[in-house]
C-alpha cells in the first residue's frame, strides 16, 4: 500500500508545516480529549447530582409546598418560612446550636493540637497514648451515648458519686437546663479530639525536624518555635478541622435521642435534632424542608468562609 | 589558634558507636572538612558541634569555653542544613531575618543587615519571595544568608551541595570558600565528595566508623595516605591498589604510564575519555589498574599494552591492617630519587 501525503496548505507558516498533526486533526484530538474528560468525570457527577444536588433543589421547592392528606402539594410561598421566623423552637434551637459550636469548637480543636504534640515526641508508651487518645472514635456513638449517660446520671451516677465524697447532695445533671448544654459540650469535646489529634499527629509528622533543629541553632524558645514555626505551618490542618468541626456541631443528632431528647424543655435541642423531629415525630416534612434550607445556608456559608477568604491566607506546602 | 576542640567525643546509638573517641580541632578562620561515605559519623559530629546530639564521652570548646552540655543557642554558631531547613511560609527575608528577631535586633539593624547579607549572596531581588519559589542554588543561598547575618565566628554546614546539580556544585563550592575566607569565619564542612574536601579544605578529616581515618591538609592526604582506605577515597579515580603477597602496593593513576617495554604486560578493558585526559582501565596479573594518560588516548579496548611507574611513587601498605608501611623508607627513596 502506498501512503499517500495531503500537500501542505500554501499559507502555512513553518511551524505548523512542521507539525506532524494537520489542524483538522488536531481539532478532533481536542474534541476527544474533552469527551474523554467528560466521560470520566461522569460517574462522580452522577453520585452528586442524584444525591446532593437534585435533593437540595428538592428540598428548597419542598419548603414553598404543603403536603395534604390525599397527597396534593399545594403552593404556599413563602409562609413555612413566615410560620419559622415566628417559632420559637426554631430560635432556642438555633441559638442552642450556636453555644453548641462555641463550646465545642475551639475546645476540641485546642485540645487535639496539645495531644498531638504531646504524642508525638519520643517516648515510652508513646503507641498506648496514641490509642488511648483515638478510642473515643473508635466507640459506637451509642455506647458512647450511654457510657456517658451513665456518668450523668443523678445520685449513682460516676459524676454524683464524686460529689458525695465532697458531701454534696446529687444533682440531675441531664435533667437540669442550665448544665444539660454543658454536659453535651464536654461528652462531644471528649469524642472529638481524639479524632482531631489523629490530623494534627500526621500534619506534624510531615513537618521536617530541621525546621525545629534551625529554629534551635537561631535561639528560638520552643514557644516561640511554635508559635512563629509549627502552629502556621499546621494552619491548613486547623481549618480542615475547623470546618469538621463546625459540620459535626451541625450534625449531632445520635446523642441527643439517647440522652436528652432535647430535653428539657427544648434545652438541649439542637437545629438538626429538630429538623428530625419536625420530620418524623410531627410529620411535618415541608416545615422539616424549610428548616433544612436554614441549615443549608449556614453550612454554604462557613464553605464560602473557607474557599473565599482563608484559603488564601493560608500556606499550603 | 584552635576555635573549636573535640577531645574524646563519643556518642553511642545503643550498641553502635556512631562517634567512637573523636579528638580535632580547628584553627581560627579555617575550614575543615568531614569526609567520608555515608554512616561514618562526620554528620553526627557536625550535630554534636552544633548542640542538636549530646555526647555521651568526651568534652567539646567552642572558643576556649566548653560548650558540652549547652544548648545549640548558647553555643553561638550558625548552621546551614542538607535540606537548607527553609521556613516554607515565611519569605527570604523573613528566613534570613528569623534569628535577629529571636534576639530582638532593632528593625533599624535588622533591615541594614539584611541589605549587606542579600547583597553578598545575591537575592536582592526576591527578598519577597517564599522558598518554593526559588531554584535550589536560590534556597542555597537563602540559607547561606541566614548562616552568616548573625555573624557568628563557626559556621557549620552538613552536606550543603548534596541537592544541587553538578554546575551549581562548582559554583557554589567556590562561592562558599570565597566566603568562608572573606568573613574570617571558622567553618566545619561536612561532606562525602573527596572533590569538595580536596578543593576547599584547609584541614581534612577523613572518618570512618566513626573513628577518624586521617587528618591533615588535602595535599598530605594525597600524597601520603595514612592507609589504604584513605588512598581509596581521595582521588577521582582512586589509588590503584595491587595485592603482592602480604601488601597492598599503592599507586596513583597519573603515576602509571603506558610504554612500549614497560614492566607489566597488561590488557585494556575500558577507555573513558574525559577531554583534557583520558582513564585506561587495564587488568595486570589478574588486578584491575587504571591508568590516566594526558589527551585523547587512541588505546582501543582489548589491547595488549606495556605498562609501568616509577617504584618511588609507590605507597605501600599492609594486606591485612591497610595501614601504610613504608613511611621511612619511601621518604628516603623519594629524597635519594631527587637528587
Amino acid at each position: 500500500m502506498v501512503a499517500h501525503r495531503r500537500p501542505v496548505a500554501s499559507g502555512m507558516t513553518d511551524t505548523a508545516a512542521a507539525s506532524p498533526i494537520p489542524q483538522r486533526r488536531a481539532g478532533a484530538q481536542a474534541w476527544w480529549n474533552a469527551v474523554n474528560a467528560w466521560l470520566l468525570l461522569l460517574p462522580a457527577a452522577v453520585l452528586l447530582v442524584a444525591f446532593t444536588h437534585y435533593p437540595i433543589l428538592a428540598t428548597i421547592r419542598h419548603s414553598l409546598f404543603i403536603t395534604k392528606r390525599n397527597g396534593t402539594e399545594v403552593f404556599i410561598g413563602l409562609d413555612s418560612y413566615q410560620g419559622m421566623a415566628a417559632d420559637p423552637i426554631f430560635w432556642k434551637a438555633l441559638i442552642n446550636n450556636f453555644w453548641f459550636a462555641l463550646g465545642t469548637i475551639p475546645t476540641s480543636i485546642a485540645l487535639a493540637l496539645v495531644m498531638a504534640i504531646w504524642v508525638n515526641r519520643n517516648m515510652r508508651g508513646r503507641g498506648f497514648l496514641r490509642l488511648a487518645y483515638f478510642t473515643p472514635t473508635v466507640l459506637p456513638m451509642i455506647a458512647v451515648a450511654n457510657i456517658w449517660l451513665f456518668f450523668y446520671t443523678p445520685d449513682y451516677g460516676l459524676l454524683d458519686q464524686l460529689r458525695g465524697v465532697f458531701g454534696l447532695g446529687g444533682w440531675n445533671w441531664l435533667g437540669d437546663p442550665s448544665t444539660v448544654m454543658g454536659c453535651l459540650i464536654v461528652m462531644v469535646i471528649w469524642k472529638e479530639a481524639g479524632f482531631f489529634m489523629i490530623f494534627y499527629l500526621a500534619a506534624l509528622q510531615q513537618l521536617s525536624p530541621d525546621l525545629d533543629e534551625a529554629a534551635a541553632i537561631e535561639g528560638a524558645s520552643r514557644w516561640y518555635t511554635f508559635r512563629r514555626i509549627t502552629f502556621p505551618l499546621l494552619m491548613p490542618t486547623t481549618l480542615f478541622v475547623a470546618i469538621n468541626a463546625v459540620i459535626n456541631s451541625f450534625k449531632l443528632v445520635d446523642h441527643l435521642v439517647i440522652m436528652t431528647k432535647g430535653g428539657p424543655n427544648n434545652a438541649s435541642t439542637l437545629l438538626l435534632y429538630y429538623i428530625y423531629e419536625v420530620a418524623f415525630t410531627f410529620q411535618d416534612s415541608s416545615y422539616a424542608a424549610t428548616l433544612t434550607v436554614v441549615l443549608l445556608l449556614l453550612l454554604s456559608a462557613v464553605a464560602l468562609v473557607k474557599f473565599g477568604y482563608l484559603d488564601r491566607r493560608i500556606h499550603y506546602q | 589558634m584552635s576555635v573549636i576542640t573535640l577531645s574524646r567525643v563519643s556518642k553511642f546509638w545503643g550498641a553502635m558507636r556512631a562517634v567512637d573517641d573523636v579528638s580535632l580541632t580547628a584553627d581560627e578562620g579555617s575550614l575543615l572538612v568531614l569526609l567520608g561515605p555515608s554512616g561514618c559519623g562526620k554528620s553526627t559530629t557536625l550535630r554534636l558541634i552544633a548542640g542538636l546530639e549530646e555526647a555521651d564521652a568526651g568534652t567539646i570548646s567552642l572558643g576556649g569555653a566548653d560548650v558540652t552540655h549547652l544548648t545549640p543557642a548558647q553555643r553561638k554558631i550558625s548552621m546551614v542544613f542538607q535540606s537548607y531547613a527553609l521556613f516554607p511560609h515565611l519569605s527570604v527575608a523573613e528566613n534570613i531575618v528569623f534569628g535577629l528577631r529571636v534576639r530582638r535586633v532593632s528593625r533599624a539593624e535588622r533591615d541594614a543587615r539584611l541589605k549587606r547579607v542579600a547583597d553578598i549572596v545575591g537575592l536582592s531581588h526576591l527578598l519577597e519571595r517564599k522558598p518554593s519559589q526559588l531554584s535550589g542554588g536560590q534556597r542555597q543561598r537563602v540559607a547561606l544568608g541566614r548562616a552568616i547575618i548573625a555573624e557568628a565566628r563557626i559556621c557549620l554546614m552538613d552536606e550543603p551541595l548534596s541537592n544541587l546539580d553538578a554546575k551549581l556544585r562548582h559554583e557554589m563550592r567556590t562561592e562558599i570558600r570565597a566566603l568562608q575566607q572573606r568573613l574570617g569565619m571558622t567553618m566545619i564542612y561536612v561532606t562525602h565528595d573527596q572533590t569538595e574536601a580536596m578543593t576547599m579544605a584547609d584541614r581534612v578529616v577523613l572518618m570512618r566508623d566513626g573513628r577518624i581515618e586521617q587528618s591533615g591538609s588535602p595535599e598530605e592526604l594525597y600524597n601520603h595516605p595514612a592507609t589504604a582506605f584513605t588512598a581509596r577515597f581521595i582521588g577521582t579515580p582512586p589509588m590503584n591498589l595491587l595485592r603482592q603477597d602480604d601488601r597492598l602496593i599503592g599507586v596513583r593513576p597519573e603515576h602509571v604510564q603506558i610504554v612500549a617495554g614497560g614492566d607489566h604486560a597488561a590488557r585494556v578493558k575500558a577507555v573513558e575519555h574525559l577531554g583534557a585526559d583520558s582513564i585506561v582501565l587495564c587488568e595486570i596479573y589478574g588486578q584491575p589498574i587504571s591508568v590516566r594518560l594526558e589527551g585523547f588516548s587512541k588505546v582501543q579496548p582489548g589491547e595488549d599494552v606495556r605498562i609501568a611507574w616509577d617504584a618511588a611513587r609507590e605507597h605501600h601498605f599492609d594486606s591485612k591492617s591497610e595501614v601504610r608501611l613504608d613511611d621511612i623508607a619511601n621518604e628516603d627513596r623519594l629524597a635519594a630519587s631527587s637528587q
